[in-house]
């Protein structure tokens, strides 16, 4: 009887220790609010999990939203670098992505507006484009890591001028590529039924944990973010490493712009990306992440990059009237931030503790 | 070494600062018996339609046609188009016409026009300003333009088939998008037609595709026709459309409704795309060298006062049309 009674105070104490454990868990927060999106699209919208294949592609509301997240998606592993490394945010990611795809959109296009031939090889023109982005993020990643500017006034430079560079690059006017090639990163490569932006935003996801679990750069990223003076004292070149995550989200948000372009099948300099930075600073946030630099988490990150688009879609799957769209909106990532505070967490973990130091008292 | 490449570097910027800075060209009023005007454009290099429009107007208001135009970019800076009107009331210009970015902040310089005895004409753009500041506004009758459009829609639905609509609004407020609904939802009262839902598309491509995707989850094949406020959001739902297998446009496609009629979307017209595209048009030179010629020989100018603007078809749009058109 007495062993039961052990086993049953062992079993509860592990419980919370899980419990406890699972709280304190950054993750824990931004899959909670996921789910609560969930959980409520079951109740409101019928047909949400639905999956049919229409046009040899797996549609539905689901991979809508892993769709749409791409591009998002992408920009948030870029920021949730930068954040880590530099302890600031970098906002042009928008005007990035108009830089990358207007040279794409220069490379196909030659100097007509609307054609469906390619001036030159298709590859080319894509690898240009991400080499745009890695410019612009050199660029940034230079004022910041030589000159020790802050990342958010530095990336005000592109943030203000890079739409209108990309204007110049096409020529101030909007770009239709109509080659049907050029829809195969943003639509579909025929053939093959899961839409390519999801394979993309995957693939990158899956790459950039590599990098940063498999090798070094991760650790490096993390302690140069934690504290850049001692980890120059122990011998890393932090100028190096937040150099390098600048390029790096260069590179991600060019490969973002050539995603968005090529799902709409054109280059609008004016559009492309428009205020997409402020939704990855927020996914970044929503992640867990500490804005301030240091640990980070991508896994995170990136739950916190489809909450956001599954907040939209769901808002226009209940059609939600245009006027309030974004009332609604905010009022949802209000009650996220203010849940995800550290004084409203600490309010939870001492209502927690009372609850389970109860329970404990009683059990024993 | 570091202090240096500052220094240079904010020599740079400031060089830069000062050459965007270019003084009004022009010269003083009343030069040589013509008519001085001062358009303050609020991007004149913004859009194809913005081109074509800054062009007619500098067109109609030429030397030869006895103007004298000074032409001030603001480059979508509302407060230096501000202080641009200010600065032709300095050089006491004879008209001010004005495309706002803006649509607040123009009590004080109005009335200094007013008081300096020089007319305003607003162009295009509307402003929350009393109307005894301004003679006159020309621009786009939006409305008119959504019943061009709902007259097409009434001969495509008198069929028997139902018309079912889904609606990508413009940005909310906008003019374009307060004309263009109203007159789409007067007629959906009136013809008794369906509104399967609305939703703001922000005029953008993308926006416009992500929720007509929804709508695709949604509604599926009962939606029958798209009544998209601009050529850009039209684009986005054309795109959601194919991407879903279903027809876009032709004669038992989704009838697609589009606005403005860029080249682009004329094109996309005549491939039958697009169903029916009404014209926002661009051209405002002749209508506004003609208000100022009435109120030169003592007239008055109604308060609003519209340009003609027409529709194209996909049935009857060709090739022609298209390239004979400035934009």
């Amino acid at each position: 009887m007495s062993d039961l009674k052990g086993n049953n105070k062992l079993s509860k104490s592990t419980f919370i220790s899980f419990a406890k454990s699972l709280a304190s868990n950054r993750l824990t927060f931004s899959v909670v609010v996921l789910l609560i999106v969930v959980v409520q699209n079951i109740i409101t919208t019928p047909g949400f999990f639905k999956i049919t294949i229409a046009n040899g592609l797996i549609s539905g509301y689901i991979p809508n939203i892993l769709d749409e997240a791409s591009e998002l998606v992408i920009v948030t592993l870029g920021m949730t670098l930068v954040t880590a490394a530099s302890g600031g945010q970098d906002i042009s990611a928008g005007a990035i992505m108009a830089v990358a795809a207007s040279f794409c959109g220069l490379m196909l296009n030659g100097s007509e507006y609307r054609t469906d031939v390619f001036h030159s090889p298709y590859l080319l023109a894509l690898l240009v484009g991400l080499l745009g982005g890695a410019l612009c993020g050199a660029f940034n990643g230079f004022l910041v890591s030589k000159l020790r500017m802050p990342p958010m006034l530095t990336s005000l430079i592109l943030f203000t001028a890079g739409r209108s560079i990309a204007k110049q690059i096409t020529h101030g006017q909007t770009i239709y590529i109509m080659n049907p090639v050029y829809k195969w990163l943003g639509v579909q490569i025929p053939g093959v039924p899961i839409r390519t932006t999801i394979i993309v935003s995957t693939v990158t996801v899956i790459f950039i944990t590599l990098l940063t679990r498999l090798t070094s750069l991760g650790l490096y990223i993390q302690s140069v973010g934690i504290n850049d003076a001692s980890s120059r004292l122990v011998g890393l070149k932090s100028s190096v490493i937040k150099f390098l995550t600048f390029v790096l989200y260069g590179v991600l948000a060019g490969l973002a712009g050539l995603v968005g372009s090529s799902s709409v099948g054109s280059v609008n300099s004016g559009e492309l990306g428009l205020g997409i930075e402020m939704d990855a600073i927020l996914a970044v946030a929503l992640g867990g992440n500490n804005l301030g630099g240091g640990k980070f988490s991508i896994a995170g990150s990136i739950i916190g990059a489809y909450t956001i688009q599954a907040i939209t879609t769901t808002l226009y799957a209940m059609n939600v009237r245009a006027d309030q769209l974004n009332v609604f909106k905010a009022l949802i990532i209000i009650v996220i931030i203010v849940a995800s505070s550290d004084v409203f967490k600490t309010k939870i973990k001492h209502f927690t503790q009372k609850i389970f130091s109860k329970n404990v008292s009683v059990g024993g | 070494m570091k202090k240096l490449f500052v220094l240079l570097l904010v020599a740079i910027v400031t060089l830069g600062l000062v050459a965007c800075e270019s003084p009004t060209t022009g010269t003083p009023s009343k030069s040589g018996g013509l008519i001085t005007v001062g358009f303050a454009q609020c991007k004149a290099d913004e859009s194809d339609w913005r081109k074509a429009n800054t062009n007619s107007v500098q067109q109609a208001l030429s030397k030869e046609n006895g103007f004298d135009l000074i032409l001030a970019d603001s480059n979508n800076d509302a407060a230096k188009q501000v202080s641009d009107v200010q600065g032709f009331i300095d050089q006491e210009v004879d008209y001010i016409i004005i495309a706002a970015v803006n649509v607040d902040g123009w009590d004080t310089v109005l009335k200094n026009a007013k008081d300096a005895g020089i007319p305003v004409i607003l162009m295009d753009r509307t402003i929350n300003a009393s109307d005894e500041l301004y003679e006159c506004w020309l621009g786009s009758d939006f409305y008119g333009e959504g019943v061009k459009a709902t007259e097409w829609m009434k001969k495509r639905f008198s069929g028997g088939t139902p018309a079912n609509i889904v609606h990508l609004q413009g940005q909310l407020g906008a003019s374009a998008q307060v004309g263009r609904t109203e007159a789409l939802e007067d007629a959906i009262t009136a013809n008794g037609w369906t509104l399967l839902a609305q939703q703001t598309g922000d005029w953008s491509t993308d926006t416009a595709k992500e929720i007509m995707s929804s709508w695709i989850q949604q509604f599926g094949s009962d939606i029958t026709c798209v009544y998209a406020e601009n050529d850009n959001m039209a684009d986005g739902a054309i795109q959601a459309l194919e991407e879903a297998g279903m027809k876009a446009g032709g004669d038992d496609g989704v009838a697609i409704i589009s606005f403005d009629a860029n080249r682009a979307y004329l094109q996309m017209t005549l491939e039958g795309k697009i169903n029916c595209n009404v014209e926002c048009n661009p051209l405002h030179g002749p209508k506004v060298a003609e208000i100022i010629k009435t109120m030169e020989s003592g007239g008055k100018p109604s308060k609003t006062e519209t340009v003609e603007e027409s529709a194209f078809f996909y049935d009857t749009i060709t090739q022609e049309i298209i390239d004979a058109r400035q934009y």
